[in-house]
């Protein structure tokens, strides 16, 4: 039965965002450890276990970010197939969630649903795919299939794909068999597979989602469990809950049916104003005056290593009519000429340099919360109370130890204020997040 | 008279598959501590069988010393996602990583993946050309590419990554393809992962001898092993390492293996029946001329614990083994030198063989 009222849950949940390409992550501390070693995951993973977070998420990466035509030098860069870093954690971990992000677009459905099938029976049921979509040629100039899929085209294949994923999930009458054969013949793929694995403890991998269009939030509310959302801010958050309530009951699922995760960073401190002057250390070294021009570079589609980061914004006028896919999905198809123009005008309307206004741009001034220990638990404890999330998605900005006083100081804090689990609920991420066994596909061998 | 100096020691791998994944961490710790040089995992289409890559992944933490190599394909996989997984593979397990190359000559997995089905010469062109573009994009990294330079704001070194820029070759049976590259992964620990591949796919006009690390070689019978071995070795030279394959029953819990019920193998490899004892010596004589030998047991945890307990240790004392070695890699066991970077901007020009 599917109930028409959203319910909060009075509660609060973390899962982490451990990144490999961007910006958010310093490297340039000290104490800042390798991207790609076994041992900084292990760390972040049995740290946030320790604080009894939901998941670990991984990012995909498909092809490396260009800066002017060669590989950008600056951020963060290379990291291990989400997967592959996954099931090894596994290993190493008993309750937490492995949130593998897979793209729709270069993967087949059978194999993909076969290998997160594997991660889930092997990890005891706590994988989770968090469903991401590419169009762009630049980037299927690694794969076999090249570029192929227009943008319109993307959420409807998507959709397809994830259909036929359940499909393949549900195609086990039991716990032991048999299989029954999944048929799918689209305008992209064919697939006919008899599945080989069972369902697991959780029955299926959980499916997250970060689309933010109105396309991408129905999608999200026919088809996922967990938003991984780009709304931290209480208001915000509060309105977005409102939307995905009414397309989640439109789309015959219950009020409660979508959970709610905004990307977010936290910076703390025993009191707010340490909290404030961490946050400045943060910043600085997140954006050097390198980072600043090159991002400008980006959109202007030239070189302006002639310019002092800490002087005005270029006069001149970019070169390229629209910024290229090549920095990342994130930046496709901005107008060029337009964006320099506004950005022009508002820095100078703002006073601000090109460093400053360079931070204010690409800092994660929405996501972030910053404050002493028992500030940042009392303004979450808000969010719980209304239900305005489910939980939040934590991106450090330290690795590997950028969980430890966030596990160590904010997580009792939320524990103090009976916001935040004390204990894992169950074994399996589904149990943990508190989500519903989800309906059987009706007829997986119906096309 | 050969004496333990006198000797080349070998290595011996054990097939897990027969553990799934219920049993995976068990049985990997007991394969280590029995001494084996390197677990592999099959990629079969039998039900209830897990990604085989995945399990090689969830075996890499727990272990130190045992040396993870699962069976991957070629033909119905995309190159640049299983040189990820693979390259992954290797940092989760210390440089202990290998990669059997497999070219899966079966209608289903084609129809799976909505391809067309290829057989014949078409499997070797596929497992060759995913061979290279693995290789490729593992040193599309320079080992010193991450230079983390505070002063310049420079995370990389943007001279020491390269494209792969790999083409599949004129006259390719597949469809053609072509791979852009750098990775997305900073290069192996190991380089280059050591890559297995059946005998049968390597030689002239298949996959290039110099493609790969070590062929696994399989005869109907244990008596046509030894001379089939030697058959290898004169076909493709000293650079390739010989894996002999070799399915096992052994007596065991008081029932000699004759008698066991065991299920009739369709694996192709030669079929060892008898006792521990007859096992060693058959051993011992296929290590002269094989760097190793596969097992895989009829029914794993049953001949595991009569390898562990009588025929491995004889093994070792007759010098036919050769000492694991904890945080030791894959190429080290194979007998493998580092692996030269094709890209290297720093090492003399020595574009060495393409390994």
């Amino acid at each position: 039965m599917t109930r028409e009222i959203f319910q909060p849950s009075g509660q609060i949940q973390f899962g982490i965002f451990f990144q490999g390409v961007n910006s958010g992550t310093i490297w340039k501390a000290a104490e800042s450890g390798s991207q790609t070693d076994f041992e900084s995951f292990r760390h972040i993973a049995q740290t946030a276990e320790r604080g009894k977070f939901a998941a670990f998420f991984l990012g995909e990466g498909l092809r490396l970010r260009e800066h002017l035509g060669r590989p950008h030098a600056l951020d963060v860069v290379g990291r291990p197939d989400a997967q592959t870093m996954l099931a090894a954690l596994a290993a190493v971990t008993r309750n937490i969630g492995l949130v593998a992000t897979q793209n729709t677009t270069y993967n087949d459905p059978a194999d993909l649903a076969h290998r997160l099938s594997s991660l889930d029976l092997i990890s005891g049921g706590r994988a989770a795919w968090n469903i991401v979509t590419t169009d762009n040629a630049w980037t299927g100039a690694n794969f076999r299939r090249g570029g192929y899929l227009d943008h319109a085209d993307r959420y409807k294949h998507a959709e397809a794909f994830v259909e036929t994923a359940k499909r393949i999930w549900d195609s086990w009458e039991t716990a032991v068999g048999p299989a029954r054969r999944v048929f799918h013949e689209g305008q992209h793929y064919t697939v006919d597979v008899t599945p080989r694995l069972p369902r697991s403890a959780q029955y299926r991998p959980v499916l997250f989602q970060a689309g933010d269009s109105p396309d991408g939030r129905d999608f999200a509310a026919r088809q996922a469990d967990v938003i991984f959302s780009a709304h931290p801010k209480f208001d915000a958050a509060v309105e977005f809950r409102r939307d995905i309530v009414a397309r989640s009951i439109a789309a015959g699922r219950g009020a409660n049916a979508v959970q709610i995760m905004p990307a977010s960073e936290f910076i703390l401190g025993a009191t707010d104003q340490e909290a404030q002057e961490k946050k400045a250390w943060v910043r600085s070294l997140q954006i050097g005056p390198q980072q600043a021009i090159a991002y400008l570079e980006q959109f202007w589609g030239r070189e302006l290593s002639s310019y002092d980061p800490d002087g005005p914004l270029p006069e001149i006028d970019p070169v390229v009519e629209e910024t290229s896919e090549t920095r990342g999905s994130g930046f496709h198809g901005a107008k060029a000429r337009q964006l320099a123009d506004q950005w022009r005008a508002e820095a100078k309307d703002k006073g601000l340099s090109i460093r400053q206004f360079v931070i204010s741009k690409t800092a994660r001034i929405d996501s972030t919360f910053t404050g002493s220990y028992t500030a940042v638990a009392d303004h979450l404890a808000q969010y719980a109370r209304v239900g305005a999330v489910d939980g939040f998605n934590i991106s450090p900005w330290l690795i590997p130890t950028g969980l430890d006083e966030i596990v160590n100081h904010l997580v009792p804090e939320l524990q103090e204020r009976g916001v935040y689990p004390t204990e894992y609920r169950g074994s399996t991420l589904r149990e943990n997040l508190g989500l519903e066994t989800p309906a059987r596909s009706e007829d997986p061998a119906q096309v | 008279m050969s004496t333990s100096e006198a000797r080349k020691a070998g290595f011996l791998a054990i097939e897990l598959d027969g553990a799934g994944h219920e049993n995976l961490a068990t049985a990997v710790l007991a394969a280590e501590s029995a001494g084996f040089h390197a677990a592999s995992f099959k990629d079969t289409p039998e039900a209830g069988r897990t990604n085989a890559l995945q399990r090689a992944a969830f075996a890499g933490p727990l272990t130190r010393t045992i040396a993870v190599v699962p069976e991957v394909d070629t033909v119905y996989t995309e190159p640049f996602h299983v040189s990820t997984q693979l390259a992954s593979l290797d940092y989760v397990s210390g440089g202990r990583a290998g990669w059997i190359a497999t070219a899966a000559e079966s209608p289903e997995a084609a129809a799976a993946v909505g391809r067309s089905f290829a057989q014949g010469e078409a499997l070797a062109q596929e497992a060759a050309a995913s061979i290279e573009v693995g290789r490729r994009l593992w040193d599309s990294w320079e080992d010193d590419a991450v230079i983390r330079d505070v002063a310049t704001g420079r995370y990389i070194d943007v001279d020491k990554l390269h494209y792969a820029d790999y083409e599949t070759p004129a006259g390719f049976a597949g469809t053609a393809y072509s791979v852009k590259g750098p990775s997305i992964i900073p290069r192996p620990l190991q380089g280059q992962l050591p890559v297995l591949a059946a005998a049968s796919l390597v030689g002239e006009g298949l996959v290039p001898a110099d493609a790969v690390d070590a062929v696994l070689v399989s005869a109907p019978t244990p008596e046509l092993l030894s001379a089939e071995i030697v058959d290898v070795r004169s076909r493709l030279g000293a650079s390739v390492a010989i894996v002999a394959e070799l399915d096992v029953v052994l007596d065991s819990r008081g029932q000699s293996a004759a008698s066991r019920q065991v299920p009739p193998s369709e694996s192709g490899h030669a079929r060892f029946v008898g006792s521990a004892t007859a096992l060693t010596e058959l051993l011992d004589s296929l290590l002269q001329d094989a760097d190793g030998v596969r097992l895989h047991p009829a029914v794993l945890d049953v001949d595991l614990e009569e390898l562990s307990r009588l025929v491995l240790p004889e093994l070792r004392r007759r010098g036919a083994l050769r000492a694991p070695v904890q945080d030791g890699t894959f190429r080290a066991v194979l007998g493998l030198a580092p692996a030269e970077n094709r890209f290297s901007t720093t090492a003399a020009a020595t574009v060495a063989a393409g390994k």
